[in-house]
């Protein structure tokens, strides 16, 4: 925990620094008669959180703040493996989306969250596949007309749209 | 009497078909989301507003505020069945609610819970109906310089309420704000922060992105974490004698829900506080009056009865600040006020000139979902057992799926999808090292108008900051908001002081 305190504080102070030389390219001084110029008010807040980052590593140095105290692990095994296995998982399902397209996604994330991770059985797993899918189409493509991405199974679509639209 | 005939004005646009039907689904989606442990209004909330597109945004409006409202009820189920927070919220009712439920009495703590949310929610929506037209008659002549006072005063609140860790605090301040830059400038129309020409920057930074993103994803991650799976649901008997003996012995609770309703409801109008301090802080005062404060903790009523009253009244407090002012009194609010921009419902005062049958329907229709989530609060305690004993494994995906999905709708951007994952990651990571999350959803919302009313105020007064000091009104709220800003530095120094002073006798 303590160390991850750290960690945070220092990669955040460096965004915070980046964030700051990002926004100097607008003018951030004061315009004479207008005020603030177009940069000022992210620079100077990011000089802000640069600020904050250096009190919560003060902190730190002091042992002031409880996760600066604590001894107990940031993560320990079991969390860091639900943790990657969680957004992992997530970010496989949106990186799919450019390529498979929301429909064929969507069916792969749910099988392999609901079989292997929560190992239901396959008749659940199976509903809950092909249910959800079909629920979205005609939720959100069907009532609210917006089109989700579906990558190369775009084609497998275009029946389905000249039958309802 | 004014005020009558426009509430009658506002039941006629509730009881429309469709807006009844709303309220309805609302009250009960929000009773499930509440009582699913992790989940609370908030992330009902900012995982279901973009399916609101469907319908016109008055429905929309009155379909979230129910979700509200209906969490409000939920969360006191997982809270007493499970021993675990359906929501934040809901906390202080598991002090006594989970004794009661292991006593076999889990029946007789629903009851109580149901039914002090109502009286709470009643007593607030009556406050409500009486203050609100006046505040915002009030707020009619507010100008630029005010606006952005009070904004700083929705942050200073934050820092001298608060309580957290103040740097972390402040810095969750900062981060909302300088993401709620990203985009166009809006006084020079400038590109700004837009990382390398990243072209899904410059339509900004959508503060659903950001709330889906924390409250969606960053809590599901925490969730898993939490539970770690295993959940213990106690059991309820359940019968209509039970259910009437339940009622009859909420006449002895009657002092500690009506207090619980007022102090709810006054410290949920504070924007840092809303409905987790103010149940807490219910419970306290409740234990310091009874007359048997040695029976809080071991399945008192009473304890259960002041905390969901406060509750429920801190939702609708939290309200007043966002219709009247247009500054949110809690997350859930931050993101409802977010959405009222996107359906062009600017909250603030000029809606109750402007849009007044909107205002006076979405007042009319929280007396509705507070009476049908009363109702659907107690006929469906046995669904609730059910929805409780469901595996997270299948409710983990479908609501990442739901935010995905969700994210990509408002923009038709899968930039945005990204950014969303980013910002859950990174919001769970923060978390667990104490940075609150609150702040920062309120300052994505608020940052635009925050920078707007500066650079316009200083406009006005051609560069000078002694526009926000001259006026009555503003230079009032700017010096609050400065006391409380520097209140934690002060006392800070206070402290050190006295230390001093003990180490060193001489001095």
């Amino acid at each position: 925990m303590r160390r991850a305190e750290l960690v945070m504080a220092l990669v955040m102070a460096i965004f915070s620094a980046y964030l700051m030389w990002k926004s100097a390219e607008l003018p951030i001084g004061w315009i004479p008669g207008e005020g603030p110029g177009g940069g000022a008010f992210p620079f100077w807040l990011a000089g802000g959180m640069l600020l904050c980052c250096i009190a919560v590593i003060v902190r730190w140095v002091l042992r002031a703040s409880p996760p600066s105290r604590s001894t107990e692990p940031y993560m320990d095994r079991h969390a860091l493996q639900l943790f990657l296995v969680g957004a992992g998982a997530l970010a496989v399902l949106i990186g799919s989306i450019h390529f498979i397209g929301m429909y064929g996604a969507i069916p792969l994330f749910l099988v392999f969250y609901m079989r292997f991770i929560g190992r239901h059985p396959w008749t659940t797993t199976t509903m809950l596949a092909v249910v959800t899918p079909v629920v979205t189409f005609f939720f959100f493509e069907i009532v609210l007309r917006i089109t989700l991405p579906k990558g190369y199974t775009e084609p497998l679509f275009y029946p389905l749209y000249d039958f309802f639209f | 009497m004014e005020i009558l005939s426009l509430l009658t004005d506002g039941f006629v646009i509730v009881f429309q078909p469709l807006n009844l039907g709303l309220i309805i689904l609302g009250c009960a989606l929000g009773l499930f989301i509440g009582a699913m442990p992790g989940l609370g209004s908030v992330n009902g909330v900012a995982i279901l507003l973009p399916m609101t597109f469907i319908v016109p945004p008055t429905g929309a409006v009155i379909f979230l505020a129910a979700i509200y409202y209906g969490a409000m009820y939920g969360g006191a189920v997982s809270s007493i069945m499970l021993g675990i927070p359906g929501a934040s919220t809901a906390v202080a009712t598991t002090f006594d609610g989970r004794p009661m439920a292991l006593q076999g009495r889990a029946d007789r703590a629903l009851i109580t819970a149901a039914t002090a949310s109502f009286i709470g929610g009643t007593i607030s929506v009556l406050l409500f109906t009486a203050f609100a037209p006046p505040l915002a008659a009030v707020a009619l002549a507010f100008g630029s310089p005010e606006e952005f006072a009070l904004m700083l005063l929705a942050f200073a609140t934050f820092i001298g309420l608060g309580g957290d860790d103040i740097p972390k605090t402040l810095f969750s301040i900062f981060i909302g704000l300088v993401l709620s830059s990203v985009g166009l400038d809006i006084i020079s129309g400038q590109p700004r922060l837009i990382f390398g020409d990243i072209p899904g920057f410059y339509h900004g930074i959508n503060f659903l992105v950001l709330a889906i993103g924390i409250y969606g994803i960053g809590e599901i991650l925490w969730t898993i974490e939490i539970s770690g799976g295993e959940v213990n649901v106690a059991q309820a008997k359940l019968s209509f004698r039970r259910m009437v003996d339940g009622l009859r012995g909420m006449k002895s609770l009657l002092k500690a829900t009506i207090m619980g309703s007022f102090l709810g409801y006054f410290v949920g109008i504070l924007p840092a506080a809303g409905a987790t301090p103010g149940s807490l802080m219910a419970y306290g005062v409740a234990k310091a009056t009874s007359r048997k404060p040695e029976t809080f903790g071991k399945g008192n009523p009473e304890g259960i009865a002041a905390p969901e009253a406060a509750n429920n009244a801190a939702s609708t407090g939290s309200m007043l600040p966002m219709l009247t002012l247009g500054i949110p009194g809690s997350p859930t609010t931050a993101i409802l006020l977010g959405g009222m921009v996107i359906w062009g419902l600017e909250p603030g005062p000029l809606l109750f000139v402007e849009h007044k049958e909107f205002v006076w329907g979405l007042i009319a229709s929280l007396y509705v979902a507070n009476l049908f989530s009363l109702l659907l609060n107690i006929g469906l305690i046995p669904a609730f057992i059910w929805v409780l004993k469901l595996p997270f494994t299948i409710l983990a995906p479908m609501i990442f799926i739901l935010c995905v999905v969700g994210g990509y709708a408002p923009t038709k951007d899968m930039h945005d999808v990204w950014l969303m994952l980013i910002f859950g990651v990174a919001g769970y990571l923060m978390r667990k090292l104490d940075y609150p999350m609150a702040p920062v959803v309120l300052a994505i919302v608020l940052g635009p108008l925050a920078e707007t009313s500066m650079r316009q105020s200083l406009i006005i007064s051609h560069g000078s900051p002694m526009i926000f000091f001259n006026r009555p009104i503003a230079g009032t709220i700017m010096i609050v908001a400065l006391v409380l800003l520097f209140m934690p530095a002060i006392k800070a120094v206070k402290d050190y002081l006295a230390r001093r002073r003990v180490s060193d006798p001489s001095a």
